[in-house]
Formats: C-alpha cells, sequence, structure tokens
C-alpha cells in the first residue's frame, strides 16, 4: 500500500531533480520581479499599515508564489499527462488506490510550493529583508500549498484541453493573484468586492502570513478558512478520480 | 494453465459516444492462454472495447468478465492479472528507461531486489540493456514500444492487451515486436490485441474477432474463416472495376481464370474474409 503511494511521489522527484535549473529559475522569475519593481522600485519609501512596503509585500509574493507553483506543478502537468502524452493511464490501470494517487499527487504539488515560497524566503534575506519565519508560519504555507495543489488535480481532470486550461488559470487564478492582499490591503477595496475577497482563500494566506511575518499573534480564522478549503478541494478531486477511473 | 477455460467474457456491451453507437451488443469470450485478434478497419469499435476490458472505459451496459470477476466489481484485483500496452507511447519523457521500468514495479509493489532483478531480465530480454539510462524521450518508436511491452508484463499478468502494438512502426520493429510478443505466449499469457494489420492478425492470432461499425461479424480461427469462403482467390477486372471470386481448390481457380484476361491468383486472407462480410477493406473505410 505505502509503496504505491511512494511510486507517485518518487515519480514527481525524479523529474524535480533532472528539471532542477528549469523549476527554480521559473519559480523565481515572476516573484522576483514583483519584489524589485514593486518592493524596491514602487514602493521603497510606502509603508502600508505602519508596516514598510517591502516587509508587507513579502508574505503576499510567498502566499502567491505557493499558490501559482503548487497549482501549476499539479495542473498543468497532469492535464498533458492525461490529455497529450496519456502517461496517467499507467495510474489508472494500475492497482492503485484513488485515495493513494491524489493524495500522492497533491502532495507532491504542495512540496513543490513549499520549495518556491522557501526560495523566495531565501532571496528576501539575499536583499536584507528579514521577516519572521515561525511553525506557524510554514504550517500556513503547507495548508495554502496543499489547497491549491488538489484545485489544481481537480481542474486538470474537469478541463478537457490545454487551452481550456489557460482559460481556467486566467479567470480562477489571476484574478487572486492581483486581489487577494498579495499586492495591498483588501481594506483599500470597496465593501462589496471586499466580501468577496475576503471569501477567496489567497486572501487568508497572505493575510495570515503577514501577521505572522511581523510577529502578531496568528488568526485562527486563515488557518480555518484554508484548512475548510483544502478538505472540499480535496474531496471534490477525489470524486474526479473516480468518475474517470470508474 | 487451463487452456480452453474462457479468461475474458464479454456479454451483450454497449457504448455509445454522444448518442453514437460504438459498441453494439457485443459478445465473445477469449480462452485462457490464447492470442486473440480483435480486427476491424478504423472507427470498427476496437479500441472501445479494448478500452472497457481494461477498465479505462465503462460500458453503457452489458458485462465483462475477467477470469469470472466482473470488472467493474472487483477492479484492483483484476488490474493486478493484466498488462496493458496502449496505442500512443504513454511513457513519462523525462524518465530514463530503467525508471519507467521502477515506477511501474512500485506501484505493482513489488520488493526492490526482485524490482532490480526483473529489470534487468526484461531489459535483456527486449535487447534494451544498453539503453537503459537513455530518457525515454530519445528512444526510436520501435524501443519505445518493446519498452511498453516489457512494463507491462513486468508484474507477470496472466493476460497481455495490446492496443495496435505495430502502428507506425517501421517493417524491421513491426517483426521484432512479433517475435517479443511470441516469446512472451511461450510463457503461457492471454494476448489480447487490436490491430488493421491483415499480415499480423494472420501470423500472431489463434482466434480473431471481426468487428465492423462496432459489432461483431464473425469470430473464430483465421484458417478456418478463410477456408470458409474459398482458400484460393480469383482478382480479375470487370467492367473497370476489380472483382474478387473464391475458390475451396486451386484448380478450380485455374479454371475460372482460364476464361479470363488479366486475371490474379492467390491465397485467400483475412482481408477477403472481411470483404465478403462487409463490402469493405480492413486497412481503409472505403466500401469497394
Amino acid at each position: 500500500m505505502k509503496m504505491r503511494f511512494k511510486a507517485v511521489l518518487w515519480e514527481e522527484w525524479i523529474v524535480f531533480k533532472r528539471k532542477f535549473w528549469k523549476i527554480t529559475t521559473t519559480a523565481m522569475m515572476s516573484p522576483l520581479l514583483y519584489m524589485i519593481a514593486f518592493g524596491w522600485g514602487m514602493g521603497k519609501d510606502m509603508t502600508v499599515e505602519g508596516t514598510p512596503y517591502i516587509v508587507f509585500l513579502i508574505p503576499g509574493i510567498i502566499a502567491l508564489s505557493t499558490m501559482n507553483t503548487s497549482y501549476s506543478a499539479v495542473a498543468v502537468l497532469l492535464n498533458i499527462h492525461r490529455l497529450y502524452d496519456k502517461t496517467f493511464e499507467q495510474y489508472l490501470i494500475a492497482p492503485i488506490s484513488i485515495y493513494q494517487l491524489v493524495s500522492g499527487k497533491v502532495i507532491s504539488g504542495a512540496l513543490r510550493g513549499m520549495y518556491a515560497g522557501f526560495i523566495i524566503i531565501g532571496i528576501s534575506r539575499l536583499f536584507g529583508v528579514n521577516i519572521r519565519i515561525s511553525i506557524p508560519f510554514i504550517l500556513l504555507m503547507l495548508l495554502n500549498a496543499l489547497a491549491f495543489a488538489s484545485l489544481g488535480f481537480y481542474a486538470a481532470l474537469v478541463v478537457n484541453s490545454h487551452a481550456d486550461m489557460n482559460r481556467f488559470s486566467t479567470y480562477v487564478i489571476m484574478p487572486m493573484t492581483f486581489l487577494c492582499g498579495t499586492f495591498f490591503s483588501p481594506e483599500m477595496m470597496p465593501q462589496f468586492i471586499k466580501k468577496i475577497i475576503y471569501f477567496l482563500p489567497l486572501t487568508h494566506a497572505s493575510q495570515g502570513l503577514r501577521i505572522l511575518a511581523i510577529g502578531e499573534r496568528f488568526n485562527w480564522i486563515n488557518f480555518m478558512v484554508l484548512f475548510i478549503y483544502l478538505v472540499i478541494l480535496f474531496l471534490l478531486s477525489l470524486r474526479q478520480c473516480y468518475k474517470v477511473t470508474a | 494453465m487451463n487452456k480452453g477455460l474462457d479468461m475474458i467474457e464479454v456479454v451483450n456491451v454497449n457504448k455509445s459516444f454522444n448518442k453514437k453507437k460504438a459498441v453494439d451488443n457485443l459478445s465473445f469470450n477469449i480462452n485462457e492462454g490464447s492470442t486473440f485478434g480483435l480486427l476491424g478497419p478504423n472507427g470498427a469499435g476496437k479500441t472501445t472495447t479494448f478500452r472497457m476490458m481494461t477498465a479505462l472505459l465503462k460500458q453503457d451496459s452489458g458485462n465483462i468478465f475477467i477470469d469470472g470477476k466482473k470488472i467493474d466489481r472487483d477492479k484492483d484485483s483484476i488490474k493486478k492479472n493484466f498488462g496493458v500496452v496502449s496505442q500512443h507511447f504513454s511513457l513519462q519523457s523525462e524518465m530514463k528507461v530503467w525508471e519507467i521500468l521502477e515506477l511501474h514495479g512500485m506501484l505493482h509493489n513489488i520488493n526492490k531486489k526482485t524490482r532490480e532483478n526483473k529489470i534487468y531480465n526484461l531489459l535483456k530480454f527486449s535487447d534494451l540493456y544498453a539503453d537503459r539510462d537513455k530518457l525515454s524521450k530519445y528512444l526510436s518508436g520501435g524501443m519505445k514500444r518493446k519498452l511498453m511491452l516489457i512494463r507491462a508484463v513486468m508484474h507477470e499478468p496472466r493476460i497481455l492487451f495490446l492496443d495496435e502494438p505495430t502502428v507506425g512502426l517501421d517493417p524491421v520493429s513491426r517483426r521484432d515486436i512479433w517475435i517479443l510478443l511470441k516469446d512472451l505466449k511461450k510463457k503461457g499469457l492471454t494476448v489480447v490485441f487490436t490491430t488493421h494489420y491483415i499480415e499480423e492478425a494472420e501470423r500472431l492470432c489463434d482466434e480473431i474477432l471481426l468487428m465492423h461499425k462496432g459489432r461483431k461479424i464473425e469470430k473464430g480461427i483465421p484458417k478456418d474463416l478463410v477456408k470458409r469462403i474459398g482458400s484460393y482467390t480469383v482478382e480479375t477486372y470487370e467492367q473497370g472495376n476489380l472483382e474478387y471470386y473464391f475458390f475451396k481448390e486451386h484448380k478450380e481457380s485455374l479454371e475460372f481464370a482460364g476464361k479470363r484476361q488479366e486475371v490474379n491468383i492467390r491465397k485467400s486472407n483475412l482481408e477477403d474474409v472481411f470483404i465478403t462480410l462487409t463490402d469493405t477493406r480492413v486497412g481503409d473505410e472505403n466500401e469497394i
């Protein structure tokens, strides 16, 4: 039983090792540009809610980067494996349980997301921005990564073309990138938009990470919301995977 | 090996896509230890039938039994008993040859030491040992198919399913695959494959199922099916059209041909059987 789950992780590990530099540079590129452009360029002398803008920005970018990498690592690759090179069929004809398959893919995607998050932490340290990294901070990052890896799994099985996969990202991932408290506080938004923003998972990831990064007491609501998203998306993934194999 | 017992039983199976019937009330059985071919032109329903037999697709109605077990009841234990080679090259492009086999071994819960032995033996058996450290994306079509074949038998299944195993391969690679399949058959495997190559079906199959437009046209031993229409074929042009006449004895065909010009006498084959039964060639869907 364990070996089959390990097999799913092992496949991802082999590919990760083989494409290490590609994966690393891709994970660095956008966040680094955001940090340079918005953090040190545009927001050099700015403060938000009494915090230097770069310190405000970095937890948001960690949340964003963890989301993007976890989601893409599962959604894009799995969609290609299912529709294009058909390697996903290897799992469907193997005696592996749906639970092991979904867990393996989601956890490996989340680990990639965590890796991307730690890269941002490393870069910010290099540039002299020291945010506080605690166990709750890492746990929240992990919850965020697991939730979006689950979303990626679900999307990869529901969406039936690569073009539609891009559209899914445009309508679901892109709005969260800019609206969920990554670059500015959601409090600045009009009331009705604010309600929607607080309903989205990335808002709770960036808000929770920011609170923890500046050393404030952590907010259980952020953890709970992300946990609920994770449970729902994981169950949807299981159901969809069952549909595909049934 | 209990040769003669049903290993696979397909009973009144139907499958439609967007209200179009892909498989229409199909029933047949496959004996344990035999090599069984599903033969038909593109669109005959071979791949749909194949995918239903390998639990990749669910039938709309009817039942499929593998070794007496209903396929949709006991999937996991059934999956341990079969290996699948699909039509497309479903190999992880960023993985090396040995890694692809290693992954398969892990998915089938084979312990590390046994895995290593099996990988070594299978790579030797298929002449892929020298290429074990190559990424699969750099293998030729024939090598990819060989790799898929040894991967499918690595967990020692009782049934091997192959969907158009030699499609797109050059004649040399095709022959290599046939040799591998014959060697595997000697080990007692039940081999089930789809093909639209007449020569492949005639060379490899103990029994074949002719399919057309989702339906069973005929099932039997290739030689018997050919005998039924007549072992000799006379091809002749009549009013610009190629016409076929079948004869049981060579002498009869010679007598018939003697009266005509532009004739060709040859041994009948499964293509002739198919043409007789459906007015369609196996190689393409154009009616003749």
